[in-house]
């Protein structure tokens, strides 16, 4: 049944809306009784402790936790209620590290990205830099939520921004279920507003792709063959093109986590992880080669640590000091939830990873 | 001592059973993963057929197994429940049209 969401844990007042409970409940229970491994002892086992950031690819940078949507699984606990929304003088540092560091990709999410005042400003200056592949991780309804939203797509034409967004699956019900009412038929509108400026065709060079990821207590299945369902779904219902299918795995911390223990999942999704683990996929854990700033500044080594307030193990800790050689080769910080970044085919903010 | 005939966290346990006989419990284990493969048909297509069959077997791991891997490829709870209802109308099918083979004998003995 869907239900109308409205809130964050933040908002509630929630115990789980506390950074340092959540790590507190992914290092009891199962993995402090030893019946499951930690993730640090499971990576030991083929002698991949500690984890190593190597050379900076993507810069991943949260514009602020704000957002018109309060989805089931957000890691972000992002909502209207959430204020944390970056400043023009942290997006002027960020600015000047996208302009001297060699990462090949700038990547923007929220919340919703589009919701921070200084958004455009931001997308523009950094569209200046010509960095290979610059991405917006939109929530699409956002583009049909008010009028002065309603030209985003051709925005995003006009600076080639590549649009990522979330698309939990084919059908309302499902899609309603995790990301609240008449989500998926906005998604829809937006989809087909994106389609007719030139966005998701095959040879075409404005990039759409969207993210599963599922709406229970279950591991994605394969990427590839969930992009095929995805395509001729859409196709047939909707007359919709996308590019490619992201399959993310949902990782046991925050909104997710709260869910997972409130229907009695918890124990379960941890086996799942922990017996999905893959070695293949910690080679290359888009920590390794990513770098997370936070709205105010700070750096993490994933969007994951930073709502996990797990900041980079490394003498600087904000973009203001943003230094390569400091920050390469340095320990990436792990806790369980880390299984979920590689379980199966690995999970990433683009998919799969092996 | 276990109260009940099942639990379910002896679906965990399944890979144990190589270690009472280690080459038709490795034997098994590979044709089984092989099966399930993409093949002719999809990983889906198979997932649906095994969630029909789980619950004909009335094989309560199964149906967890198949119901999360179903789940896992996006399988809808309507296509669910037609896969079963599927499997229900071939056991039912399987049971009413032995009463041909009753009816032949009531016709061979008091026709």
């Amino acid at each position: 049944m869907t239900k109308l969401k409205t809130q964050s844990l933040h908002k509630k007042g929630s115990d789980l809306a506390n950074s340092n409970r959540q790590l507190e409940i992914l290092s009891n229970g199962v993995f402090q009784n030893g019946e499951l491994p930690t993730f640090k002892n499971k990576i030991a086992e083929t002698n991949q402790f500690p984890l190593k950031a190597k050379t900076l690819e993507i810069l991943q940078i949260n514009v602020g936790y704000m957002c018109n949507q309060v989805c089931d699984h957000c890691h972000v606990d992002a909502g209207p209620d959430r204020k944390e929304i970056m400043t023009r003088e942290t997006m002027r540092q960020c600015l000047e590290v996208i302009k001297n560091s060699g990462a090949h990709t700038l990547d923007l999410t929220g919340g919703a990205p589009e919701m921070n005042p200084d958004f455009r400003w931001f997308v523009e200056e950094a569209a200046k830099v010509g960095i290979k592949d610059f991405i917006v991780r939109s929530n699409l309804t956002i583009i049909r939520a008010n009028k002065k939203y309603y030209d985003l797509p051709e925005f995003f034409k006009k600076h080639n921004v590549h649009v990522v967004s979330s698309m939990p699956h084919w059908t309302r019900g499902k899609t309603d279920k995790q990301r609240g009412d008449g989500v998926f038929d906005k998604s829809i509108k937006a989809l087909q507003e994106l389609n007719a400026v030139g966005y998701g065709m095959p040879d075409g060079d404005l990039k759409l792709d969207l993210v599963y990821n599922p709406s229970g207590a279950f591991l994605p299945g394969d990427q590839m063959a969930m992009e095929k369902d995805f395509k001729k779904a859409l196709m047939e219902d909707f007359n919709i093109q996308f590019n490619n299918l992201f399959a993310i795995t949902n990782l046991p911390i925050s909104r997710f986590l709260d869910y997972l223990i409130a229907s009695e999942n918890y124990e379960d999704y941890m086996y799942q992880l922990v017996d999905a683990y893959n070695p293949e996929a910690v080679k290359n854990v888009m920590c390794t080669n990513t770098l997370s700033v936070s709205w105010d500044g700070y750096m993490y080594d994933c969007d994951f640590n930073q709502m996990l307030q797990l900041p980079i193990n490394s003498k600087i800790k904000h973009i203001s000091e943003y230094n390569e050689g400091l920050l390469e080769g340095r320990n990436i910080v792990i806790s369980q939830h880390c299984y979920g970044c590689t379980a199966g085919a690995g999970s990433s903010c683009q998919g799969v990873v092996a | 001592m276990q109260k009940t005939y099942y639990d379910p966290a002896d679906l965990r346990k399944f890979g144990k059973i190589t270690e009472w006989s280690e080459e038709l419990g490795n034997k098994f284990f590979e044709y089984y993963g092989k099966v399930f493969e993409e093949g002719a048909l999809t990983a889906r297509e198979k997932s649906l057929i095994a969630l029909a069959v789980a619950h004909t077997e009335q094989c309560p791991y199964c149906i967890d197994a198949y119901t999360k891997d179903s789940l896992q490829r996006g399988v809808t709870k309507e296509e669910m429940m037609e896969a079963i209802h599927v499997g229900a109308a071939i056991k039912s099918g399987a049971t009413l049209v032995h009463g041909v083979q009753m009816m032949n004998k009531v016709n061979k003995l008091d026709g």
